[in-house]
């Protein structure tokens, strides 16, 4: 297949559609044919994969190396060697991510980066290091106890192990002001993704939450530097687009922030008659809530980042607003009339805080309906009946 | 061939000990849900605290023990169903339902009444559904909650670091803070050293009695018997019960392993096994190895809580450390896979153990996810006869009788084959 690649899609195509049909095509290739262009291009520079959900992306890009989302390979690869790995109740993107792997499809990167999101991926990461013994594979622990400073102080020398890692690879020590370059660098990105997701939930019609994952998720599959320009160019053109605000429903969608839903099912959910106000598709590639500050001590301003200025996520356990209530004052304040919540099959901590979130969104009185998926899924007829019904439910209530 | 056998488990002295020590720790148990007794602080069983809330004189609870006492008493089914019905999945342990189902259903449970939590202390020990549980506990009690953040051992590193190392010390100093305001008053420093030496003492002897399971014939099978001194080991650790039944363990297996006495007539095959078992139906599939006369002499989930047997004792001249460093690294669930391969190669190697059984249950994924890889490096790198095998830990609907039985008994039919032909 042949995918255009960033650089020419910047400087030759710059209407709307076409930009977001280029991202498409690189959020579905599942060769990464992008990332090796550009590697091609950049025969000194490594990829490391990160997989989900968040990942201190600035310390791999100031070791002069670039961070890839390696997210699973969507409904793009047939599983034949990793089901042997990983038994039938273990999620798809654990088993899709292995099988990249198995069929030397990650052979293009230099290492892998865990973390401790859920047991399989814990797992994961070492059947990795067994299988891969030329792959540099490293598992980050972020820390659970929000309640003391003491997690974020923690993090920073995490933080410090991790670099200090990944300079043995690259060869390449940062100096503080790389590591607050790439900050800043990561900040622009992330302060446009904000700003996307402003616009959709004030104005949802003019960008649809399918247009908006392509985006993010091609970002995290090519240089920041050129997602960067993608990002600023969607931004400029997306106020002139003809749209009219059409009779919705406005949800707030829970449950993906680890495998990605198919393209196809937030289109079916979209087109079923809601608007996607909020979401947490690929939300470690958004993660803070604001600017990471450039100070003195940049791995200090991350890991205080972590703790106090990123967004919640179902993985992460902060003691100091439970999740339910977090859940519950976001519906008000974006404005949504309903949540759905979109988990993947098999995969544990969403369907754990579905069982929390169920009881307390009943409690406050909020419709919500859910939806299980895998990546793989290609036909949405249910999820489209259901959707559907959901919708009309509230709509005519 | 298959034997049918009469009796497949030991029933020692030891057994009416433990019955009468678990006994009255569940009615300590009563008693704090019946505002009798002591402050009730929630745990998890691998990598835990105990020796502190003991020096406060609270009571640990323990959600594990409590779930797994309900299935080896076949009463988890009906409360898994009441979680599945609040919206929890098919796809989330049930030791979560079960203990979830058990909260809404009062609390009342065939061997105590379960008290509400005055503090939930998350022992973040590797297990992410730890998290998630005691989210949810929190959420339904509303008790204060501690999240003890324990970092993986993810490094290819010996030991933990010294910044891992005082990360969780002063998480624990944190806790006595915690454990003051709870009760009034200050750490006696004096006593939580006794406990901690008490905890060595205890964990030196169960170290010694799995070290008899490398005897010819291992006097006990070191899976269904050690699960079951896994109730005075966690329930009791820390305190002169826990180190008198194993002063009491440790006599009777000696005693056994020096009059060459083991659990079945005739020991024909040594296993290792891991995974944790099948708790609704510990019986049938016990007997599904003894009439093989297969014997485990080591198994990997006799380590969750604790891993001895390889020189780790708590020190009472460094309490908090020594506890850090349980928590740390001395216990399966905080280790990783490369870490777990090497535990259960040493096994193999040292126990003199014939092929490795593991039984994946879909409960529990820190266990489970990944055991194919595991088959496929013990089976294709290293050559040892490797049986896979899947049901649950507490759901007993996942338990097929008929299509373990004929697993097992082919992997066993396999090795019997085998070795006739080397015997030839």
């Amino acid at each position: 297949m042949e995918v255009k690649v960033a650089t020419t899609l910047v400087e030759e195509i710059p209407q709307l559609d076409s930009m977001l049909a280029s991202c498409r095509e690189i959020a579905e290739d599942s060769d990464f044919a992008t990332a090796k262009h550009w590697l091609e291009e950049h025969p000194q520079k490594k990829a490391i994969g990160c997989f989900p959900i968040y990942c201190p992306v600035e310390l791999i890009h100031a070791s002069g190396m670039l961070p890839l989302g390696i997210i699973g390979a969507g409904n793009q690869i047939e599983i034949t060697h990793a089901d042997s790995r990983f038994q039938s109740f273990v999620c798809s993107i654990v088993k899709s991510t292995l099988e990249l792997g198995l069929t030397d499809r990650l052979k293009f990167l230099d290492g892998m980066l865990f973390h401790s999101i859920c047991d399989p991926t814990r797992n994961l990461a070492s059947v990795f290091q067994r299988n891969f013994p030329g792959l540099f594979v490293e598992y980050i622990h972020f820390p659970q106890n929000f309640a003391s400073p003491l997690g974020r102080k923690y993090l920073e020398t995490e933080y410090r192990r991790l670099l200090n890692r990944l300079q043995e690879r690259s060869g390449y020590s940062p100096t503080p002001a790389d590591l607050n370059r790439s900050i800043s660098l990561y900040n622009r990105i992330r302060c446009a993704l904000r700003e996307i997701y402003r616009i959709r939930t004030e104005t949802p019609h003019l960008l649809s939450a399918a247009e908006s994952f392509v985006l993010v998720r091609a970002g995290t599959l090519m240089a920041p530097e050129d997602f960067l320009q993608i990002l600023e160019k969607v931004l400029a053109e997306i106020p002139g687009r003809a749209a009219r605000p059409k009779d919705r429903i406005r949800v707030v969608l829970e449950g993906s922030f680890c495998e990605l839903p198919p393209l196809g099912l937030i289109e079916t959910v979209e087109q079923a008659g809601c608007y996607i106000v909020e979401d947490d598709f690929l939300r470690g590639w958004r993660w803070f809530t604001e600017g990471v500050p450039i100070q003195e001590n940049p791995l200090a301003a991350l890991a205080e980042s972590y703790s106090e200025r990123a967004y919640y996520s179902g993985t992460k356990h902060d003691s100091r607003e439970t999740k339910a209530a977090h859940l519950i004052r976001l519906c008000k304040e974006k404005k949504a009339n309903a949540v759905i919540f979109q988990a993947a099959k098999f995969c544990e901590p969403a369907l754990f805080d579905y069982a929390l979130y169920r009881k307390a969104l009943e409690a406050a009185n909020i419709p919500h309906l859910l939806l299980e998926f895998e990546e793989k899924t290609w036909s949405f007829d249910r999820a489209r009946s259901e959707a559907e019904t959901f919708v009309e439910s509230l709509l005519f209530d | 061939m298959a034997q049918s056998t009469a009796k497949t488990d030991y029933q020692g002295r030891i057994h009416n000990l433990q019955k009468d020590m678990i006994g009255r720790y569940y009615a300590r148990l009563t008693a704090a849900a019946e505002n009798r007794g002591e402050k009730a602080v929630y745990m998890l069983i691998s990598g835990n605290p105990v020796e502190l809330i003991e020096a406060f004189d609270m009571i640990p609870v323990y959600p594990e023990v409590n779930a797994l006492q309900l299935a080896v008493k076949k009463q988890s089914l009906p409360l898994i169903l009441a979680a599945e019905e609040m919206g929890y999945s098919t796809d989330n342990c049930a030791y979560v339902k079960a203990d979830v189902g058990m909260y809404f259903a009062g609390r009342k449970t065939p061997f105590a009444t379960i008290p509400e939590p005055d503090l939930l202390l998350c022992n973040y020990v590797g297990c992410n559904v730890y998290l998630q549980w005691f989210e949810h506990l929190q959420e339904y009690s509303k008790a204060p909650i501690y999240n003890l953040d324990v970092p993986f051992f993810r490094t290819k590193a010996i030991d933990p670091s010294e910044e891992d190392v005082s990360y969780v010390v002063k998480q624990l100093e944190d806790l006595v803070e915690i454990l003051e305001r709870m009760s009034g008053k200050k750490l006696d420093y004096q006593k939580l050293q006794r406990i901690v030496e008490l905890s060595g003492e205890t964990g030196a002897l169960w170290s010694d009695i799995k070290r008899l399971a490398q005897r010819r014939p291992t006097p006990y099978d070191a899976y269904f018997d050690s699960v079951m001194m896994m109730a005075p080991l966690y329930c009791l650790r820390g305190t002169e019960d826990g180190l008198r039944f194993f002063q009491e363990a440790y006599k009777e297996m000696k005693q056994r392993a020096d009059n060459h006495e083991g659990p079945l007539p005739e020991e024909k095959f040594r296993l290792v096994m891991e995974g944790p078992p099948p708790w609704p139906y510990l019986r049938q599939f016990r007997d599904m190895f003894s009439r093989w006369g297969a014997v485990a002499v080591a198994s990997t989930y006799s380590t969750v809580g604790g891993i001895w047997e390889f020189g780790f004792r708590h020190d009472p001249q460094r309490p908090l450390e020594s506890i850090a460093r349980h928590m740390l690294q001395w216990n399966v669930c905080n280790r990783n896979f490369m870490q777990r391969y090497q535990q259960i190669k040493d096994y193999v190697d040292d126990w003199g153990a014939d092929a490795l059984v593991i039984h994946s249950v879909k409960s529990c994924r820190l266990f489970s996810a990944g055991q194919g890889d595991m088959r496929e490096y013990f089976t294709k790198q290293l050559n040892v006869p490797t049986l896979l095998i899947e049901s649950d830990i507490e759901d007993p609907r996942y338990f097929s009788e008929a299509q373990l039985r004929n697993r097992v008994d082919a992997f066993f039919e396999a090795l019997e084959h085998q070795r006739m032909l080397v015997s030839k």
